[in-house]
């Protein structure tokens, strides 16, 4: 048994106890970030800040949420939204911050793939990140089948309908994830369990995975340099932080992060209480109904881009391209021949490359919000075969780069 | 000997383990399932005398899914039988006559993703709302995205009768004329 000696103060006896000490020095001050970052490293911690608005508005939503498909409609848009004091706080939290979380996301996984933070020792780091993507995804799906309207009803049976895998014909999985032939009270509770417990577990698991695969490999910096971490952390211990090239994690480097996390968070309420219709599709304030699909139904924003690659094509074809859009961004790491691990702009084509797929995703985020006929089916195929041609030449281009020296 | 025995002990932890995994994947499988209430409400009878209307499009409910009916007028079927349509093979085979005239009968979901087209009288058409495909007045299949016309529920005639949810060799036959798939 360790040896215990009597408590000279709190601090000293729970340090005894759970070695505080160590953990503060392990997670905090002696966990070292590079110096030469900007404002897009601290994505990462607006992302866990607006987790955490998710998580605290979802779990008092819960409390007044009734998973019944005669209730749940009201229980949103009147109980929740009328009757419970300030409700519509909550929901409109929820439903901003589930909108905001995918803008935060893409521009945290664009300053990564510009940066060349996913591969040389980082890939663990993408490849976690990515499965939080997947996991956020079924998160938005589940938890907008919840209010039961109409669009919850009809993207539940539009996106369950994708499991009949197109000439594959598996009726029977897509009865089996309905729980019914048609979306229904089976569909709604179990949908709800996953939105509310699962999910959010596994959100929580792959976080700390995301952070744990940060630690050997460190965090990237805005100029790809190759930062001994011991020597620069030896030089900030015996007293030359300004010649040290690294700060430590908190409260140095916490510091700059949650000042960039107030300014977020006064845009963020901003929006909450000014500006939220952006999050809640008009539709959805139409009771679920089956015998009547509504005019338009189509996916929120962060969707509209694998979206409008599904619908452009025919059924099969459609289904395999959905799928390449859906899966190809986690071989990022193993696509990219180069051995740059340096900001696109010092990579020649990939600069070009990266910036054109911004260009056709967003492209294809505008054509998949405008209607399938004509001009807009025939321009939005054309955004979906530029989308794969980029992925198909991606390899080819980065094998052709040559090695950056010196900066 | 010491090492044996733990040898034995994680061998013997594996293979409950494995057993008990296998058996609780099962067992989740299964509550998903949809539930005998479910299955066991899934049988329609239409009484095709009820829809007297040419032109018009009738819907009704087979597990909780729209199903359309319209009674073709002649004039519809003097157009489906017509050698300038293009669709004539299909058309026929889809078409179900009984209490004295052609029907439409089939479920009313796209076969694209799932929504329900909206019915165009002026143009005795289908268009989808969702991804804009089209079908013609038989349920078949005019404009992608749409791979193939409206499935046709499995039927058994009863006189004037159409019992949705059961099989009859008819029905069979029109799934051999890759009419519908098999929805039996």
């Amino acid at each position: 048994m360790a040896h215990f000696t009597k408590a000279t103060s709190v601090h000293d006896w729970v340090n005894q106890r759970l070695g505080i000490d160590t953990l503060r020095r392990v997670l905090a001050t002696e966990y070292w970030i590079p110096k030469n970052i900007n404002f897009l490293w601290a994505m990462g911690m607006v992302l866990a800040v607006t987790f955490a608005l998710l998580f605290i508005s979802g779990l008092f939503l819960l409390m007044y949420y009734q998973p019944n498909t005669h209730l749940a409609f009201d229980s949103v848009n009147d109980i929740i939204m009328r009757q419970v004091p300030y409700g519509w706080l909550f929901r409109d939290t929820h439903a901003v911050a589930a909108s905001l979380v995918f803008l935060i996301i893409y521009i945290h996984m664009f300053t990564g793939i510009y940066y060349g933070s996913y591969k040389n020792g980082r890939e663990m780091i993408w490849i976690s990140g990515m499965l939080l993507y997947v996991t956020f995804s079924a998160e938005a799906f589940s938890g907008y089948m919840l209010p039961w309207g109409q669009l919850s009803y009809w993207a539940g049976t539009v996106i369950t309908d994708l499991f009949s895998l197109g000439s594959l014909h598996t009726a029977g999985l897509v009865e089996w994830i309905r729980g019914g032939y048609t979306p229904g009270q089976a569909f709604l509770s179990r949908f709800f369990a996953l939105h509310v417990v699962l999910l959010p577990l596994a959100v929580i698991g792959l976080i700390g995975l995301h952070f744990g695969a940060l630690r050997i490999p460190h965090v990237n910096n805005q100029d790809g340099e190759e930062i001994d971490f011991e020597a620069e952390a030896k030089k900030y211990k015996s007293g030359d932080k300004k010649g040290s090239k690294v700060i430590a994690f908190s409260n140095d480097f916490m510091s700059k992060d949650l000042f960039i996390v107030s300014i977020y968070l006064i845009f963020f309420f901003y929006l909450v209480i000014f500006h939220n219709g952006f999050a809640l599709d008009p539709i959805n304030f139409v009771p679920a109904d089956p015998m009547h699909t509504p005019a338009s139904v189509e996916p929120e924003w962060y969707f509209l881009w694998s979206y409008d690659i599904l619908r452009g094509f025919s059924k099969n074809p459609g289904l395999i391209a959905f799928a390449f859009a859906q899966g190809i961004f986690f071989f990022l790491p193993f696509l990219d021949r180069s051995p740059n691990a340096t900001p696109a702009s010092k990579r020649g084509i990939f600069f070009i490359w990266f910036w054109l797929l911004v260009i056709d995703m967003t492209a294809l985020t505008i054509m998949g919000k405008l209607p399938p006929e004509g001009g807009y089916r025939t321009t939005g195929i054309v955004f979906a075969y530029i989308f794969i041609g980029l992925w198909i030449v991606f390899p080819f281009i980065t094998k052709l780069e040559k090695k950056v020296t010196g900066r | 000997m010491g090492k044996d025995r733990r040898w034995f002990m994680g061998k013997a932890f594996g293979a409950v383990a494995t057993v008990g995994a296998v058996a609780s994947l099962y067992g989740m499988k299964k509550t998903w399932d949809p539930l005998a209430s479910v299955t066991a409400a899934g049988f329609t009878t239409l009484d095709m005398t009820k829809y007297k209307k040419y032109n018009h499009l009738y819907i009704e409910q087979w597990r909780g899914k729209p199903i359309f009916i319209i009674r073709k007028s002649p004039k519809m079927v003097k157009e489906m039988n017509s050698s300038s349509n293009k669709y004539k093979k299909q058309d026929e085979d889809r078409d179900i006559f009984i209490a004295g005239s052609h029907f439409l009968v089939c479920i009313g979901i796209c076969t694209h993703l799932g929504c329900i087209p909206n019915y165009r009288p002026q143009d005795d058409n289908f268009l989808c709302p969702c991804h804009g495909a089209m079908y013609d007045f038989s349920g078949e299949v005019t404009k992608p995205p749409a791979p193939r016309g409206f499935d046709i529920p499995p039927f058994k005639r009863e006189g004037n009768k159409l019992v949705l949810g059961l099989d009859s060799p008819e029905y069979q036959k029109l799934v051999k004329e890759h009419a519908t798939l098999n929805k039996a």
